[in-house]
């Protein structure tokens, strides 16, 4: 079974909620990244997001630009990233998610990469600039190999589009948690929970909210309306702070078990 | 492929290109070339054949949908169609003259060249054509806010002059590059109350510039409408663009058919992102014998990071919303690209341009930033206009052509902007700031000894 689908099925048995971490790959080199992973999952994530850096992300705020001029900057490639997820998978269950602009897949070959990414071991990718209507070879692509395309629903998406978007998506919806580019905010929106209700009326698949949570206190608050939370620039913030730093994967591990722990239902502690 | 897209394959494989192909009854169109009709496409999601679509980030979907509806009604109203006509004729200066420019006909000696006088229009450049459509649009969408993109400036000008005219607030973004060696545009934009932001990422020009606005439209949806300025990005803009720019080619067609009683053989247009090619172009695509010629950037020349001639050393890939020709590495980064002029320094082109191309229906070819220069001030010296330096590299492809042809025959180059932006710029190139300098580089007086562009 693919690791997503796994992962959120134990969660939903055991009454939790998902914490979804995210980072550029490559910040600041590809074994940084390899480290971070194995910590995030020794402390508790459920999903590991990499983001694979473009040299044009214009969906992304100035924080995860910069990450991700920071991982172009190191050298990292696509391919660069599959062997790195490779080379976590190596004793390392996490399910990851590749966050990643369609150029980058269209260059490779869709076959191709689809097919080296699920040899790499990767569970799902997030094609930030493919709707579903440009979608479907990718989605039969997907499918044959196993992996989930997840899409975005965003404040803007009307009702049939909701509909159409958690039919084709696999894995969980990415709900985007206000209009704009990724990056840190003071308040999340009011309208979250609305939305994620307005999408479970569509759907069995897990709901994931993310863009713009930033603080374990708003990680707690969105856990209440979803199934798992997105936390992206904030700890993208603590790599680009600690970069060099001999301490920095454990730094920013210490976070992101803050980000776990306050997704947690009350009185259900992990082990 | 076709044979003559390269501008630099030996003569014998120029097929279509010599002068006897020009003629009427010669039609260049090669046999094989596939009938389209032109008017079908783009399809319901916007695609050129295996060109264009839709390719962006959900929060933009709905709104992108909601402009094409809007777009659709609008194009259907007459209403719409008559306030539009009205600014354009009496705010833009429509109808542009088309000018026959008399001394460099003679001076090449071989075809009539005729000029699509834009660069006569308010602000100086066709952008203005779009921009009042698109003003037109957001009014009836109820936006109080519009953002631009823009390169040379020319776009960003024409709308601030547009939000002015109709009370919205106006962000421009702008590379910070461009903002240096267009300064003067960026003073236009200040002073009709636009705001300028210089955009630092990347290598600050224009594809920077879109991104930034992308990111700033996906904010702010709700409120404001997105003026992209060339036929580029997410469906419906390729074709939305092209259709309000499509007046410079209505206009010439009868323009020309009232003053030679024929079609013309060969039209002529620079092609950044394309807009003002489509606009030349579009209403000659079933006019078999009219033959076409798009002018890309060549820069310094055709190596990474040295030009912008995406037909050269392009090749397919998706970026800022559209799927088209694009310059990028072997990984799918998008390169660097160089242009003396600011307007064609992007590393892709419109998805429609390449459908045209594919379907052998346009030739690509490109000028040098010398040839372009060389064409600046030829043009100047021997018509009394100078030109854009986007116009420029158009002016050089005719330069070249021209001798080529028949003195029967007859050539519409799209002289799409004035060169106003660019005198500080082409003069320090040119060496005209040097008071001793004297009338020199002396394009007309010389022009075998000059970097002129040659057709091989």
């Amino acid at each position: 079974m693919n690791r997503i689908v796994e992962r959120f099925a134990r969660l939903k048995g055991q009454s939790q909620k998902g914490l979804i971490a995210y980072i550029g790959a490559g910040d600041p080199d590809l074994e940084a990244t390899r480290r971070l992973a194995l910590e995030f999952d020794r402390v508790g994530v459920d999903v590991l997001e990499l983001g694979v850096p473009f040299s044009d992300p214009l969906a992304d705020g100035l924080v995860n630009q910069l990450a991700a001029r920071r991982g172009l900057a190191s050298g990292t490639t696509p391919a660069g990233v599959l062997e790195t997820v490779a080379a976590i998978r190596n004793g390392c269950q996490v399910p990851i998610v590749l966050y990643i602009y369609f150029n980058l897949v269209h260059r490779h070959g869709l076959e191709r990469f689809v097919g080296d990414a699920a040899k790499a071991g990767v569970d799902g990718l997030l094609v930030l600039d493919l709707p579903p209507e440009e979608a479907a070879n990718y989605e039969a692509v997907m499918a044959r190999a196993g992996l989930c395309n997840i899409y975005l629903v965003a404040p803007t998406t009307p009702d049939e589009r909701i509909e159409l978007i958690a039919k084709r998506a696999r894995g969980f919806v990415y709900y985007v948690s206000r209009e704009g580019v990724t990056g840190m905010q003071a308040r999340v929106a009011d309208t979250v929970g609305a939305m994620t209700a307005k999408i479970r009326i569509h759907t069995d698949l897990p709901i994931v909210v993310g863009f713009g949570v930033s603080t374990p206190e708003q990680a707690g608050l969105v856990a209440r309306v979803a199934d798992g939370v997105v936390v992206g620039s904030a700890i993208v913030n603590q790599i680009a702070e600690h970069g060099h730093e001999p301490a920095m994967v454990s730094t920013v591990g210490g976070f992101v078990r803050s980000l776990v722990r306050a997704v947690e239902p009350v009185g259900v502690g992990r082990p | 492929m076709s044979s003559f897209h390269n501008g630099k394959l030996p003569d014998a494989q120029r097929v279509g290109v010599s002068p006897a192909s020009f003629s009427a009854t010669s039609p260049s169109i090669p046999a094989e070339k596939v009938r389209t009709d032109h008017d079908a496409l783009p399809d319901a999601q916007g695609h050129f054949g295996p060109y264009g679509g839709r390719y962006v980030p959900e929060t933009l979907m709905h709104p992108l949908r909601e402009l094409e509806e809007e777009f659709f009604r609008a194009q259907e109203d007459p209403s719409f169609r008559r306030e539009l006509d009205y600014y354009l004729k009496e705010f833009c200066g429509r109808p542009t003259p088309l000018y026959l420019a008399e001394r460099l006909t003679r001076e090449l000696g071989g075809a009539r060249i005729y000029l699509k006088r834009e660069d006569l229009l308010h602000t100086g450049a066709h952008k203005i054509n779009n921009c009042i459509g698109q003003i037109l649009l957001a009014r009836r969408m109820g936006k109080t806010r519009v953002i631009a993109e823009t390169g040379a400036g020319q776009h960003g000008v024409a709308t601030a002059t547009v939000a002015a005219m109709f009370g919205f607030k106006c962000v421009v973004y702008m590379g910070a590059v461009d903002c240096e060696r267009q300064a003067l545009n960026v003073f236009r934009m200040r002073m009709l109350g636009a705001e300028v932001v210089p955009v630092k990422a990347g290598q600050q020009t224009l594809k920077e510039a879109i991104n930034e606005a992308m990111r700033d439209w996906v904010t702010n949806v709700r409120t404001t409408h997105y003026i992209l300025g060339t036929a580029y990005g997410a469906h419906p803009y390729p074709l939305m663009v092209r259709n309000f720019q499509r007046v410079i080619g209505d206009e010439a067609r009868r323009q020309i058919l009232e003053k030679e009683g024929r079609l013309p053989n060969l039209l002529i247009a620079c092609v950044g992102g394309g807009s003002n090619a489509l606009g030349l172009f579009y209403p000659f695509l079933e006019d078999e014998s009219v033959r076409m010629i798009g002018v890309e950037a060549g820069g310094e020349g055709i190596a990474a990071g040295k030009h912008a001639a995406r037909f050269q050393g392009g090749s397919l890939g998706v970026l800022q919303g559209t799927r088209s020709y694009l310059l990028q590495d072997e990984v799918g980064q998008v390169q660097l690209t160089h242009s003396v002029s600011a307007g064609l320094d992007y590393a892709a082109v419109g998805p429609e341009h390449a459908w045209l191309r594919d379907q052998k229906r346009v030739d690509y070819t490109y000028a040098t930033d010398d040839q372009a220069l060389e064409a600046f001030m030829k043009l100047a010296r021997l018509e009394g206009i100078i030109p854009a330096l986007e116009s420029a590299h158009a002016v050089a492809e005719a330069i070249c052509r021209a001798p080529e042809c028949a003195r029967d025959q007859v050539i519409i180059v799209n002289l799409s902007g004035r060169g106003d932006k660019d005198v500080s710029q082409a003069a320090r190139l040119l060496g005209l700031n040097d008071e001793n300098a004297g009338p020199a580089p002396s394009a007309a007086a010389q022009p075998e000894s000059s970097a002129l562009k040659t057709c091989s």
